[in-house]
């Protein structure tokens, strides 16, 4: 596209505003990942869109030198799904967190994945409604004590993934803020896909629920509790790679690799039809304490939303003839005085 | 049919007949008065219709709450309401009569299909007794006839069952009404053999249905007489016959035409605003992106979202639509974009009457946001003036950068009129230019775009759309610096932004108040949306008993014509008759202080040319 003279670097990709996150969030790092990526993906800054709604991962879009929005809380999906059709030319990047995505946004979020438009969808899920100061949002765990919650949220939490495959989502992954190669990688993975990602970021917030994450995304903790998932690859985390997963009774269950067959091992399928065994895999962690798996769930291939709306378009002009206003203004019968 | 040779009646001619055909929502009252209005049409009368819808899609056969209604006035001259009562009441079954019969004026004419007047519908109907025989028709003229009886006779020898000879009823009753008022019958012809083509069996029984309707008014000893109706004089010219809804989803297409924009519709399904969906989802042809939300907030969003891409965007709804949308219009205000959103009025509150009309969103639109959120409002008038009225909604929200509301309602959504066809060379260009230039400069001397930077006349911010080089920025619904647009918490420059959003709505450039009637008069009506017909009709009845009467007629609600203080203050008596508790009044009384009076009356029913003729003869007594 453009040669390497001309060619963006991450400075090209920043805005003259100051960041205002807390120092120590998460968000500063997934804001560098993207603004390296960027320049590798070749793409153009006039044609690259970040809408947002409200809460602190959605200040995103003020710090990318795109065009951008910054809308309203949890509608994000909607306004992108609204701006994918207008402009199918566009690479439109959704940015909410845990409470924007999904708690106001729900409805929003799982119809426009399940319409598949062409939108990249990044949820950073902190657990916590940070913009806020501290309430319990749809991912905190039962009995969470919180501000509005002293004695104990009562709520069962959502799980992003097992909510994304539900919605059938066609790309579904994870990756998480301290391992800025790996959300280089899902970002781009994500970019690539045609139709709608979804992308949930394990973020860190450091001032309202700091290392909720640490269990399992410090590095010592990855060997023991990140499940890096590989397409083609059996399954396998620990220091050794000394576990696998398998399907038992209708879920995935973890095992020592020494104690199975290498055959029944669960080898991972990002392009299967069916949902069921990533769902499976999304349901393995009850929550950050525990093996979890990281990477790309879920990719396969549906018309997109935006291009087939177009295509109605070219197809009813090849079978109509362009529009006609007085044409149009007489077609219901005319009569002359 | 008879051996006798046709008998000499007499044929009068009437100067108007409002005719309403009533019956259970399976027979097919819509289509017959949809096709008796064609008829008229193209016969030159004037003509204005008012279907009656049920607000279930299948109520129990024969029970009131399945009663559909279809009035339509023609005349040989010019009007502009569908009338204020029925003249002639043509009913199918008993549940039509007892919905109906309050409606037709004393003396009227009632034409009743006795064969559905069996003990069981009657019983359905809630009546003790046989309406047709125990007096409950005094004082009107009425005229059985067994429709039931006589199509399946009509109809048995093209070999149709009498349960399927039922449905052609409607077509009987057309034919005879065609008779009646000396319709021409080749019309109908062609229109049975169109709609049912494919379907030889339908088309012969409703031809067979038709012609011995039209026979049995020519042959039976029923009626004393028929009658004709002369063309009206209306300018000449090529003429359609248009509802409200479809006017106002052509004059939106037609916005994008002249503003040489590509057009979306974010919107979903509610009563009675659907149908502007389903016209817009048919024109694709003209590069119209219609997208079926998953609720009335994600329709609104996605127009935002259109807008910001470039395209004129459009929201359609109703009045819980609009509650809904609240938020997300606040942010559309915010942001300064383009954008026309539509509420096609009904009865509220809540779910309300959502087949019936009312205006009471007038408010809504005007402060229907939290904070100081001003927005234009256009209101439509008649069913042909949607057309006229979506284009000017669309003109402002272009030139001003800004969401337009545009206010219609049930009684134009569904009323059709004949609407003289305009001259499409002749419709304004309302074409804005997308910015692709920097505006400004920084410190060290480099070019940037200032997004909030405006135009001196309009106020107006730049509109620059992603994919320009150079331009990328970024917007939002924090408040933000005048001219640069960034996150702005400053006390002066949110004051400062408060006025210029303000200022901006007020200095729209909307035509002067005009006064219809006599300049001279002491007393003026006041109006706003679908009451035009009404008080138009109003003023000529009060002028023709020797009253002077003026009126003003609003299409623009914000801002208000520059002159329309000046104007009222020099009537001694102002009247708004509107179909809420109290809205314009409110507005003009708090802004130049005028003692506007109210007329008011929600009761699902449009505003009558009696009831404001005996509004303003109350307010003419005191």
């Amino acid at each position: 596209m453009t040669d390497t003279s001309t060619r963006t670097g991450p400075a090209d990709w920043a805005t003259d505003q100051e960041v205002r996150w807390c120092p120590g969030c998460g968000d500063y790092s997934i804001l560098t990942a993207m603004r390296m990526l960027m320049p590798e993906l070749d793409v153009d800054r006039e044609k690259t869109v970040f809408v947002s709604g409200i809460g602190c991962a959605a200040r995103f879009p003020y710090y990318m030198n795109t065009y951008g929005m910054h809308g309203i809380h949890g509608r994000a999906p909607a306004i992108a799904s609204g701006l994918a059709m207008a402009r199918p030319d566009l690479d439109i990047w959704v940015i909410g967190g845990d409470g924007d995505m999904l708690s106001i946004g729900g409805n929003h979020l799982i119809h426009a994945l399940r319409r598949n438009v062409n939108l990249k969808v990044l949820m950073f899920n902190n657990m916590i409604y940070g913009l806020t100061k501290g309430q319990f949002s749809p991912t905190s765990e039962s009995g969470k004590v919180t501000k509005s919650s002293p004695m104990g949220s009562l709520d069962h939490p959502f799980n992003p993934i097992s909510i994304a495959l539900g919605a059938e989502s066609t790309f579904v992954a994870r990756t998480h803020d301290m391992d800025r190669k790996h959300m280089m990688d899902t970002f781009r993975r994500a970019h690539e896909h045609k139709g709608a990602a979804f992308v949930e970021v394990f973020q860190n917030c450091n001032v309202f629920n700091d290392g909720a994450w640490e269990g399992i995304t410090k590095k010592q903790n990855r060997d023991a509790n990140l499940i890096q998932l590989n397409h083609g690859e059996p399954i396998k985390f620990g220091a050794e790679s000394e576990f696998g997963v398998v399907i038992d009774d209708g879920s995935a269950k973890i095992v020592s690799v020494s104690d199975v067959a290498e055959s029944s091992l669960l080898v991972h399928d990002e392009n299967k039809e069916d949902p069921s065994t990533a769902f499976m895999l999304s349901r393995l962690a009850r929550g950050p304490f525990e093996p979890t798996p990281v990477g790309i769930f879920r990719a396969v291939e549906r018309t997109e939303y935006a291009a087939s709306a177009t295509q109605q378009l070219a197809v009813a002009q090849d079978q109509k003839g362009p529009g006609d206003l007085a044409a149009i203004l007489r077609s219901r019968g005319t009569w002359t005085v | 049919m008879t051996d006798t040779a046709p008998r000499e009646l007499p044929l009068q001619e009437l100067d108007e007949v409002i005719i309403r055909f009533a019956g259970d929502s399976g027979d097919g009252m819509q289509l017959t008065g949809d096709q008796f209005t064609s008829i008229s049409a193209a016969l030159g009368n004037d003509l204005a219709t008012l279907p009656e819808f049920p607000a279930e899609i299948r109520a129990p056969q024969g029970t009131l709450a399945g009663v559909s209604a279809f009035q339509v006035r023609i005349s040989d001259f010019a009007i502009t309401t569908p009338g204020d009562a029925p003249t002639v009441l043509v009913v199918m079954n008993p549940a039509a009569l007892k919905a109906q019969l309050h409606n037709l004026v004393q003396g009227g004419a009632i034409i009743v299909n006795t064969d559905a007047f069996t003990e069981r519908n009657i019983e359905k109907a809630g009546y003790k007794s046989n309406p047709l025989d125990d007096g409950t028709l005094e004082g009107y003229r009425s005229y059985p006839v067994p429709m039931g009886q006589i199509t399946r006779d009509a109809v048995a020898e093209h070999g149709v069952k009498p349960r399927d000879a039922e449905r052609s009823k409607n077509f009987f009753a057309l034919g005879l009404i065609s008779w009646m008022y000396t319709r021409p019958v080749e019309p109908t012809m062609d229109f049975i053999n169109t709609k049912f083509r494919g379907k030889d069996l339908v088309i012969k029984a409703n031809e067979a249905a038709f012609k011995a309707g039209y026979n049995f008014g020519e042959t039976a000893e029923v009626f004393e007489a028929h009658y004709e109706i002369r063309p009206a004089p209306l300018a000449s010219g090529e003429y359609t016959n248009v509802n409200g809804n479809t006017a106002l989803a052509w004059g939106l297409v037609a916005a994008g035409v002249l503003a040489r924009l590509p057009t979306f519709l974010g919107s979903y399904p509610i009563t009675p605003a659907s149908d502007i969906l389903h016209e817009l989802s048919t024109m694709k042809n003209f590069g119209v992106r219609t997208f079926q939300a998953e609720d009335e907030i994600a329709a609104a969003a996605s127009a935002v979202g259109a807008a910001f891409g470039g395209a004129l965007a459009f929201t359609t709804t109703s009045g819980p639509g609009i509650a809904l949308k609240g938020e997300t219009l606040g942010l559309a205000v915010s942001l300064e974009l383009p954008m026309v959103i539509v509420d096609v009025q009904r009865g509220g509150p809540s779910t309300g009457l959502p087949t019936k009309p009312e205006q009471a969103d007038l408010l809504m639109a005007m402060y229907g946001r939290h904070s100081e959120s001003p927005m234009p409002i256009v209101a439509a008038k008649s069913p042909s003036h949607c057309f006229d009225a979506a284009i000017e909604a669309c003109r402002i929200a272009l030139k001003y950068r800004t969401p337009v509301m545009l206010l219609s309602d049930n009684a134009l959504a569904n009323s059709s009129e004949p609407w003289l066809l305009p001259d499409i060379n002749a419709l304004p260009d309302i074409g804005v230019d997308f910015e692709t230039e920097f505006n400004g400069t920084n410190e060290d001397g480099d070019g940037i775009y200032l997004p909030y930077l405006r135009d001196e006349e309009t106020l107006a911010r730049p509109w620059a759309i992603p994919g320009t080089p150079g331009l990328m920025h970024r917007v939002g619904g924090i408040e933000k610096e005048d001219g640069s647009g960034n996150i702005s918490y400053d006390p002066e420059n949110h004051q400062k932004m408060v006025d210029v959003r303000q200022a901006k709505v007020d200095g729209i450039d909307v035509p002067d108040a005009e006064v219809m009637g006599d300049q001279d008069a002491d007393f003026c009506f006041l109006s706003w949306g679908s009451t035009w017909g009404a008080v138009d009709a109003a003023t000529a009845r009060l002028q023709a008993d020797g009253h002077k009467i003026a009126y003003v007629h609003l299409t623009h609600l914000n801002p208000f014509p520059s002159n329309l203080g000046e104007v009222l203050g020099k009537f001694k008596k102002v009247l708004c008759p509107e179909m809420n508790a109290g809205q314009l009044d409110k507005l003009v009384r708090a802004k130049y202080l005028i003692d506007v009076q109210g007329a008011h009356k929600m009761n699902g029913v449009p505003y009558t040319t009696a009831e404001i003729q005996a509004a303003a003869l109350e307010a003419l007594r005191v």
